[in-house]
């Protein structure tokens, strides 16, 4: 008597868990699996033009095998692309997680007035849009409307610098953000017996404090490459104002440029899968490399 | 971070397109099966795509008068945004039932099967427009894609009293045009002449045609790209030599500093369409009255050629399932004498029919100054003489925005430019499987 009832029950748990998943599995197919699963289909297509290529039955969608890729794989533009975006990058990286740590470290300090005055205005630019962001910055740049005077900040060899300001200050309010609230749960403690033993507070930020923060630094460095390696708002809004960034400034808007201007999707959705593959082996190498100070360490 | 967002954003439009693409597909005879049943039911409700500003206002007189057509104006940004948002949904398989097309974006929307012909709904609207703008809507073919709307005939746009200032003359040949930029410019190093423009493809068309180029043909059954032929490439190395030589500036048509530039006085010509006066009146307001129209410089004395810059016309979707009444509104609202009365009062469009030209009689207000500016204008759009556009002219005018950019930038060779145009065109044109000539 007893045992069917607790198969039963058993069989039942069993199948809850499910239950719970089916929500987040279904969202996760209907707006995540299907889509890419388009994209990849478009990418192995082709439009095939006949003749004259006007009226009806001119254009036919062929299956085009892997062309697609050979010509995002083999575009000299692309690649060109990713150089541009490796040095915006390494500037936005560098610079705008160096002053979220060193913003985050002294508003943890202990005498610091103001600081959640401080903080929210250091927090402030996240909050603008980013075209928003990115259109001010341009009015600021441009020689005969600029406050800061008549300078070159939208010339071939700054406008990379002027672009990453923009990221940098939007971005950097977000980062210090996540490094402070895990520098507020460190417990007290820790300091007062650095203290004790003779630390001053420059040895408690060196040695204690980002230690600690290590595994933060390494959750906004990944989210700050996959952000970087999606760089279009910037140069997308700032080009209408300057010659020197071209529609293919970064790989994804060449992506852009593919799919909604020259009206080639197949190319751009190749392209994608191509930048997606990237972004994926860029953000789990380095996860990968910093897995032990992540994850080994508590 | 930014990215983030337009991670979002990017994912939220492959989704769209795709639930778009997918509904397309199923409902697509269902839909019609409604359309058919539906019509004697009710009212025939179309949507209209436009960036006429007021449309809506012209449209209510339509609907009005017309309860069993009613038209839906959806407000639309211009430019290639709209060419590029209205082949999208033509692919997805929802666009609107009319939709305002540029002439050169027309063969791209024919080529990609999105705009139905009206040959048969628009026999009549024929003998309304002259030959070379019907040209447009026909693309030499037996079709007639579009009704036309308004056209760009271009001129010269100057400052009248800066002329005098600087002791210049209205330029009658380009030659004359830079010796004045030298002129200007060696008298104040702030002021220019005028700008060249690396992010209007159209404008450096509309200045080639003048020239004389033909950058598409059809021989036979294929299609011949001329982009870098010779009258083109004369025009493009001669304002590189004016920019190389500094006396002609370099900045971009239509930025907050170009803007700025013409309302300070700092430009002094700028040469472009008939539609310029609404650019002028809103972005260089403070220069009201001092600005005057004359036609183009030539390239030879005595000539007198003008070219179209812009311009637009109304189609009706493929997809659309009342394509009749469709065809109908677009043929109302460009050829009716009430309907191109409020074009030119509500919409301030230049109407490209000829009876609507023809009631454009007060001057623009911003060209109190010019009483017989219409006639100026008529006279000067008679001059003007276009080209046949090809169906991959987004990807010509894509390559004409990078390669000038660079060109203009680095003060290199504009003729290289109009080379990487061609050669660009062309490579596209072989890739899709066009039929091209030699």
């Amino acid at each position: 008597m007893r045992s069917p009832e607790k198969g039963a029950r058993a069989h039942r748990a069993g199948a809850v868990p499910y239950l719970f998943l089916a929500p987040a599995m279904a969202l996760f197919a209907l707006f995540m699996a299907l889509p890419i699963g388009y994209t990849i289909y478009l990418s192995l297509r082709r439009t095939k033009v006949s003749g004259l290529g006007l009226g009806k039955g001119a254009r036919t969608e062929v299956f085009a095998g892997l062309a697609n890729y050979a010509a995002a794989v083999g575009d000299g533009e692309l690649w060109a692309g990713w150089l541009r975006v490796l040095g915006y990058g390494a500037l936005v990286l560098v610079l705008m997680l160096g002053l979220a740590l060193v913003f985050a470290l002294m508003l943890d300090a202990a005498h610091v007035r103001l600081a959640r005055l401080t903080r929210i205005s250091i927090f402030l630019p996240y909050a603008v849009p980013g075209v928003a962001a990115t259109l001010m910055w341009g009015f600021l740049y441009l020689p005969s409307l600029s406050p800061f005077g008549e300078h070159p900040f939208l010339s071939a060899g700054l406008v990379t610098f002027s672009m990453a300001n923009v990221a940098v200050w939007g971005g950097t309010g977000f980062n210090m953000l996540v490094l402070y609230t895990n520098l507020r749960a460190v417990p007290r403690e820790y300091y007062e017996a650095a203290r004790i033993d003779g630390a001053s507070e420059l040895d408690i930020a060196l040695r204690i404090k980002i230690p600690i923060l290590v595994p933060s630094i390494i959750l906004t460095t990944v989210f700050s490459v996959i952000a970087t390696v999606q760089v279009f708002t910037e140069p997308t809004t700032l080009r209408p104002l300057t010659n020197t960034i071209s529609s293919t400034w970064s790989p994804l808007m060449k992506v852009y440029r593919d799919a909604f201007v020259t009206g080639d999707l197949y190319s751009a959705a190749a392209t994608s899968m191509v930048i997606a593959g990237i972004s994926l082996v860029l953000s789990f190498g380095f996860l990968r490399i910093v897995k032990n100070r992540a994850f080994g360490e508590g | 971070m930014r990215g983030n967002r337009s991670a979002v954003a990017a994912v939220a439009i492959l989704t769209t397109a795709l639930s778009a693409a997918c509904s397309g597909g199923a409902e697509k005879p269902s839909s019609e099966a409604a359309s058919r049943s539906a019509a004697p039911a009710g009212p025939v409700k179309l949507t209209y795509w436009t960036w006429v500003p007021n449309m809506d206002k012209i449209a209510a007189v339509w609907n009005q008068a017309h309860p069993d057509i009613q038209v839906t104006v959806s407000k639309q940004a211009g430019g290639d945004d709209a060419a590029a948002k209205f082949l999208t949904a033509a692919k997805a398989g929802n666009p609107p039932d009319l939709v305002q097309a540029e002439y050169q974006m027309l063969p791209s929307f024919v080529a990609a099967d999105a705009v139905a012909d009206l040959k048969a709904e628009t026999a009549q609207a024929k003998s309304e427009f002259g030959e070379g703008v019907w040209g447009l809507v026909t693309l030499g073919t037996d079709a007639v894609y579009a009704v036309p709307q308004d056209s760009g005939p271009m001129m010269l746009y100057y400052r009248q009293d800066l002329f005098e200032k600087y002791g210049i003359e209205v330029p009658k040949t380009w030659d004359e045009y830079a010796e004045a930029a030298r002129t200007v410019h060696k008298k104040d190093p702030k002021v220019f002449l005028g700008t060249f423009s690396s992010k209007d493809p159209g404008w450096f068309a509309g200045l080639s045609q003048q020239a004389g180029a033909q950058w598409w043909s059809i021989s036979g059954d294929a299609w011949k790209v001329a982009v870098n032929d010779e009258a083109t490439t004369k025009v493009a190395s001669y304002w590189g030599g004016l920019v190389k030589e500094g006396v002609i500036d370099g900045m971009p048509y239509f930025t907050p500093e170009w803007n700025k530039a013409l309302n300070d006085g700092k430009l002094l010509t700028w040469p472009s369409a008939v539609w310029g006066p609404g650019v002028l009146s809103s972005n260089a307001p403070k220069a009201k009255g001092k600005w005057a129209i004359a036609p183009l410089p030539q390239w030879n004395a005595g000539e007198n050629h003008s070219g179209f810059w812009g311009g637009s016309s109304t189609a009706v979707a493929a997809k659309s399932p009342n394509k009749a009444a469709a065809a109908q509104f677009a043929t109302w609202l460009n050829t009716d004498p009430q309907a191109l009365g409020l074009l030119i009062k509500e919409g301030a469009v230049y109407p490209a029919s000829a009876k609507g030209a023809a009631l454009m009689t007060e001057a623009p207000d911003y060209f109190s100054n010019q009483p017989d500016f219409w006639k100026q204008a008529a006279d000067i759009g008679a001059t003007a003489r276009g080209f046949t556009f090809g169906p991959n002219v987004n990807v010509t005018y894509n390559a004409y925005k990078d390669a000038f950019d660079k060109a203009v930038a680095a003060k290199s060779d504009f003729a290289a430019a109009v080379g990487t145009m061609q050669d660009t065109t062309v490579a596209d044109m072989q890739k899709s499987g066009f039929s091209l000539a030699q």
